[in-house]
C-alpha cells in the first residue's frame, strides 16, 4: 500500500501505445455493475492511503485505492462520516471505486448523492498524464466541474487516482419509526414527511413495513418523533436494518433475475405492473421483480421521468438504458478527448463508449 | 471563413424576433455592455430579447448559421464578466423568459424558466411553506439561469449547499440546436452525469431554457448570533472550533473592521465597530434545536475570545443583523468611487494568514481593502477599493486582486468560489491549471459546442494568454508595479 501512481501511469501509457483495453479495478466488489467488462485488469488497490484529513475542514483527501472501510473508520473515530453512505456490497471496496460507481445509500434523498460530496479528483488521462480537477475546498467554480463528472462514470474517462470528499459530522441522535403500510401508502407517507421541516434521513418500505429514520440534534429528532407517530424500532435493530439496506445484505435484494432498479421522481405513482420488493429514497428508488418485458419496464420508467436499470438480469443482458442521441453524441466526444485510444473500461457504461 | 455582412445577420435576426425584441442602436446596447464587473465593458453587435423558447431556438439557429458568437445573459449581475458581450456577437438575454412553470409542493420541486429571479422563486414557493435555499446577496435581481451558469452560493450554502446541490434538472439547447434534458427529478439516469458539468459552465456549453430546482421546507425558526472579536485570528479559531464541535450552522459569516464600518452607516445593523472582526452564526430548526445550538455556539465563541455576543430576539432583528452582511458590496460602493470584489476560497485553517497577507498587500499597492466572507466554507470576498478615474488605480487593483488569487492557489485553494472565471480571471486560470488540464476544459467545451459559438473566449485561457500573464507577473510580488513597494 502506498504511492503506486507511477505504475498506473506506466500501464496507461503502454496500453495507449498498444491499444490494449484496460479494465480499471479497485477492490473488485462491483464487477457486476455496468455492462460487460473487457480488458486487462488495471489494479488501483495498491495506490492507497489518506493524503490529508483535518476534521475541522470537513474535507478528507485519499488515494483512490484506500479501502472504503478504512476511510470510514477513520472518519468515525473523529465523529464524522461520508454522508452519501456508499454501499460496500462486499469487503474490500475502495474509495475510487465508490466514486466511479456513483452509488449512494439510504441518505441519498436527504443528504445527496456521491457527486454532492466530491470536491476534487485526480485522474490519469488517456495520454498518461496526471490531471487534477476541483480541489480540497468547499466552494470552487474554477473551470468546468470535471471531478463531479467522474461520479458514476464507471471509469470510462480514466482511472481516478485521488479524491477529495466533503465529510459531515455524524448526527448526535438517530431514531427509527415503523408503520404497517402497503407500498403506495408508504410512498405517500414518505412524501408527506419530506414536505415538512423534519430531520428525516432515510426511508424504506419492505414487506408491508415502512420505516423512517430521523437523524440530527436530539431536540429536533424528539420533536419529529411526536409529529410522525408510529412505533419506535429498537436502536440496535434499526441500525442493523439501515446497514443491511445500504450494503444490500442478504436476504435483501437476492440475486434472482430479473431485479430492476427503478429511479423516478419520488412522487411518481406506483405503476400497475410494478410490484416493488423494496422502496427507498422517499419513493424515488424502487426495486422491482416484475416486468419480464425489459423494454416496457424501461419505457415506463422513462415516461415517469426516470430510468430503469436491470440490476440482475439474464446473462448477456444490458444493465442500463440507451442514451438519447444528442446526449450520446456528447458522450462520444468526451470519451474521445479523455481517452483517445479508447482503452478505459470500454463499453462498461454504454456499448457506444 | 469570411464573416457574413453585419446587415445580413441583423436581417436574419429580425426575421425571427418581434420588433421590440432586437436591439441594435448604440444607445440601446449601452446597458448591456457589461455585467456587475463594470471595469470590463464592450458593446455587442445586437441584443436579442426573446420571450419564448421558440424564439431562443430561432436566435441560436440564426447565430449558428452565420457563425456568430452568442453570449447568454440573465440579469447581468455576474461579477467576473461572464456576460460581457462579444464585439461581433449577439447578447441573448433570457430575462423575458421569466415564468414559474410549475411548483410541485408534494415533490418539493419547481420548474422555472431561466429568467425567473432568485427571490421571486422563493416568494412564489412561500405559500407552500417552501423556499429555494441558495441565496446570493444579489437574489433580488439575479436569475436562476445565471445562478445555474455560475453555480452561485449564498450565506446559507454551508448547510444547504450551492446551486449544484439544489438543482435537480435542466433543459437547454446546444449550439447545434439539439435539445438536452439533464437530470429531471430522478437521480441516477444512464450514462455520465452531465448536469454537474453544465452547472457552473458560464453559458459556454448550453443555453438553458428550463431549470428544475429542489424546494425545502422553511425551518420553523432561525436566529443569528453576532460575536465580536478583538482580533481576526481568534475569530478564525472560533470558526474552526464550531465546525470541530460537529455543528454545521445555517450561516457562518465574517466581516472585518473595515467592512463593518462601511456597512453600519448604510444599514444601521448595530455592528460592534470596535471589534476587529464580527462573526455571524445562524442556527435554524425547531425552537428547542435552535436554542440548544445557539447556546453551544455562544459557549464556543466566548471560549475562543469573543468580547461580546448578541443573539437576535426576533425575525426583524435577525434580518437587520444580516442586512449589513448582505449589503456589503453596495456599501463598499458608498465609501469608495469603485470597488473590485474578489472571490477566492482557501482551506479554513489559513484564513488568518490570508487576511494578514491581504493587509500587507494593501499597503504595498496603496489601496484599501475590506473583507467580508463566507467563513464557514473559506470563501473570501476581499473588496479592493479604488477610483477608476485616478490614473493607474484600476491596473493596480487588478494586480492586487491577481496576487490574492495566486496566494489562494498557493494555500491549496481556488481562484473562484462562486463568482466564476468569466473574462476577469482568465489569467489566474493559468496559475491554477496545467496546460493539459486546460486542454480538457477546451475538449469539454468542444464536446457540447463543436461550433464554438457559445460565450467564446471565457473561462479557458489560451496558451498565448497564459504566456502573457506569465510575462506580466514574473513571479509573485514582482509585478509591473514594482515601484509600489515605496508606498
Ligand atoms: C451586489 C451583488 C452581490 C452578489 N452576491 C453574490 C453572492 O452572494 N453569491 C454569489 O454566488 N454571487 C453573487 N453575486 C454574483 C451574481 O449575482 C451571480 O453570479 C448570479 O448568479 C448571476 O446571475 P445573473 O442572472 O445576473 O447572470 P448574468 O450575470 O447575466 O450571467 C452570468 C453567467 O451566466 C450565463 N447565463 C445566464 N443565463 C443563462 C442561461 N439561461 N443559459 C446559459 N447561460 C446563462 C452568462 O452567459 C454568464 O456567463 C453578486 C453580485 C452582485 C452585483
Amino acid at each position: 500500500m502506498g504511492d503506486d501512481l507511477q505504475r498506473i501511469i506506466d500501464a496507461v501509457r503502454e496500453a495507449a501505445a498498444t491499444g490494449v483495453p484496460l479494465a480499471i479495478r479497485g477492490g473488485g466488489t462491483k464487477d457486476f455493475l455496468g455492462e460487460r467488462i473487457i480488458g486487462t485488469p488495471l489494479e488501483i488497490g495498491g495506490h492507497a492511503g489518506i493524503v490529508d484529513y483535518d476534521p475541522s475542514e470537513l474535507v478528507v483527501t485519499a488515494r483512490a485505492g484506500t479501502p472504503l472501510a478504512e476511510l470510514e473508520a477513520l472518519l468515525a473515530s473523529r465523529g464524522q462520516m461520508l454522508a452519501f453512505e456508499p454501499p460496500h456490497f462486499a469487503p474490500g471496496g475502495t474509495v475510487g471505486g465508490a466514486v466511479a460507481a456513483g452509488l449512494a445509500g439510504p441518505r441519498r434523498a436527504s443528504a445527496g448523492g456521491v457527486r454532492d460530496f466530491v470536491l476534487g479528483a485526480s485522474i490519469v488521462s488517456g495520454g498518461g498524464e496526471l490531471l487534477r480537477f476541483g480541489g480540497r475546498v468547499m466552494k470552487n467554480v474554477a473551470g468546468y466541474d470535471v471531478s463531479r463528472l467522474l461520479c458514476g462514470s464507471l471509469g470510462v474517462l480514466g482511472p481516478i487516482v485521488e479524491v477529495s470528499l466533503k465529510v459531515l459530522p455524524k448526527p448526535a441522535l438517530e431514531r427509527t419509526l415503523e408503520y404497517e403500510l402497503d407500498a403506495p401508502a408508504a410512498v405517500a407517507a414518505f412524501n408527506r414527511a419530506a414536505r415538512q421541516p423534519l430531520p428525516v434521513s432515510a426511508t424504506s418500505w419492505c414487506a408491508g413495513r415502512a420505516r423512517i429514520r430521523l437523524s440530527g440534534a436530539p431536540a429536533a429528532v424528539e420533536s419529529a418523533r411526536h409529529v410522525l407517530g408510529g412505533r419506535e424500532v429498537e436502536s440496535g435493530d434499526a441500525a442493523a436494518w439501515w446497514e443491511a439496506l445500504r450494503h444490500h445484505r442478504a436476504p435483501l435484494l437476492a440475486a434472482r433475475t430479473p431485479l430492476w432498479r427503478v429511479v423516478v421522481p419520488a412522487t411518481a405513482p406506483l405503476l400497475p405492473l410494478e410490484t416493488p420488493e423494496l422502496v427507498e429514497w422517499a419513493g424515488a428508488l424502487r426495486w422491482c421483480r416484475a416486468g419480464e418485458d425489459g423494454a416496457a419496464v424501461r419505457a415506463r420508467a422513462r415516461a415517469a421521468g426516470g430510468a430503469a436499470a436491470l440490476w440482475h438480469g439474464p446473462a448477456g443482458s444490458r444493465m442500463f438504458d440507451d442514451l438519447p442521441a444528442a446526449a450520446l453524441a456528447i458522450h462520444r466526444r468526451l470519451k474521445a478527448s479523455f481517452d483517445p485510444a479508447a482503452i478505459f473500461n470500454r463499453g462498461r457504461l454504454d456499448p457506444g463508449l | 471563413m469570411i464573416p457574413a455582412p453585419r446587415d445580413d445577420i441583423l436581417a436574419a435576426l429580425r426575421a425571427c424576433l418581434p420588433g421590440d425584441a432586437l436591439l441594435t442602436e448604440q444607445a440601446e446596447l449601452a446597458p448591456y455592455e457589461c455585467d456587475g464587473l463594470s471595469a470590463l465593458a464592450r458593446r455587442p453587435l445586437a441584443v436579442a430579447l426573446p420571450k419564448t423558447e421558440a424564439e431562443v431556438v430561432a436566435v441560436l439557429a440564426c447565430c449558428r448559421r452565420f457563425d456568430v458568437p452568442v453570449v447568454a445573459r440573465g440579469a447581468g449581475t455576474g461579477l467576473s464578466g461572464g456576460a460581457l458581450p462579444h464585439p461581433e456577437g449577439v447578447v441573448l438575454s433570457l430575462a423575458r423568459l421569466n415564468r414559474i412553470l410549475a411548483i410541485d409542493a408534494a415533490a418539493g420541486t419547481a420548474r422555472v424558466e431561466p429568467g425567473v429571479r432568485n427571490l421571486a422563486l422563493s416568494e412564489a414557493a412561500a405559500p407552500h411553506g417552501l423556499y429555494y435555499a441558495p441565496d446570493p446577496s444579489s437574489q433580488i435581481a439575479c436569475t436562476i439561469g445565471g445562478n445555474v451558469a455560475e453555480n452561485s452560493g449564498g450565506v446559507h450554502c454551508l448547510k444547504y449547499g450551492l446551486t449544484l446541490h439544489n438543482v435537480v434538472g435542466v433543459r437547454g439547447y446546444t449550439s447545434d440546436g439539439d435539445e438536452l434534458v439533464l437530470g429531471a427529478g430522478a437521480p441516477d439516469g444512464p450514462g455520465l452525469d452531465l448536469l454537474p458539468i453544465v452547472i457552473g459552465s458560464e453559458g459556454m456549453l448550453l443555453v438553458l431554457v428550463e431549470v428544475t430546482v429542489r424546494l425545502l421546507p422553511r425551518p420553523p425558526l432561525a436566529r443569528v448570533a453576532m460575536a465580536s472579536f478583538p482580533d481576526v485570528g481568534r475569530a478564525c479559531d472560533a470558526v474552526a472550533q464550531i465546525i470541530a464541535a460537529g455543528i454545521v450552522p445555517a450561516g457562518l459569516e465574517m466581516m472585518d473592521r473595515g467592512a463593518a464600518a462601511a456597512v453600519e452607516p448604510f444599514c444601521g445593523a448595530g455592528y460592534d465597530l470596535d471589534a476587529a472582526a464580527i462573526l455571524l452564526v445562524e442556527s435554524d430548526g425547531t425552537p428547542a434545536e435552535v436554542e440548544d445550538e445557539i447556546a453551544r455556539v455562544g459557549a464556543i465563541v466566548r471560549a475562543a475570545g469573543a468580547s461580546a455576543v448578541r443573539v437576535s430576539r426576533d425575525e426583524a432583528e435577525r434580518i437587520r443583523l444580516w442586512s449589513g452582511r448582505k449589503n456589503a458590496f453596495p456599501a463598499a460602493g458608498r465609501i469608495s468611487p469603485d470597488y473590485y470584489c474578489m472571490d477566492g476560497t482557501i482551506p479554513r485553517k489559513h484564513l488568518a494568514r490570508m487576511l494578514d497577507a491581504i493587509a500587507a498587500m494593501a499597503g504595498r499597492y496603496g489601496l484599501r481593502c475590506i473583507n467580508v466572507f463566507h467563513a464557514g466554507d473559506g470563501n473570501l470576498h476581499p473588496l479592493i477599493l479604488f477610483d477608476a478615474n485616478a490614473p493607474g488605480e484600476w491596473p493596480r487593483a487588478e494586480a492586487f486582486g491577481a496576487e490574492i488569487l495566486e496566494l489562494c492557489v498557493e494555500l491549496g485553494g481556488t481562484i473562484t468560489g462562486e463568482h466564476g472565471v468569466g473574462e476577469e480571471k482568465l489569467g489566474s486560470m493559468c496559475v491554477q491549471f496545467s496546460p493539459a488540464e486546460r486542454g480538457v476544459f477546451l475538449a469539454v467545451k468542444a464536446a457540447f459546442d463543436p461550433a464554438g459559438i457559445l460565450n467564446p473566449g471565457k473561462v479557458i485561457p489560451t496558451l498565448h494568454r497564459c504566456a502573457e500573464y506569465g510575462r506580466m507577473r514574473v513571479h509573485r510580488g514582482a509585478t509591473p508595479f514594482a515601484h509600489l513597494e515605496r508606498f
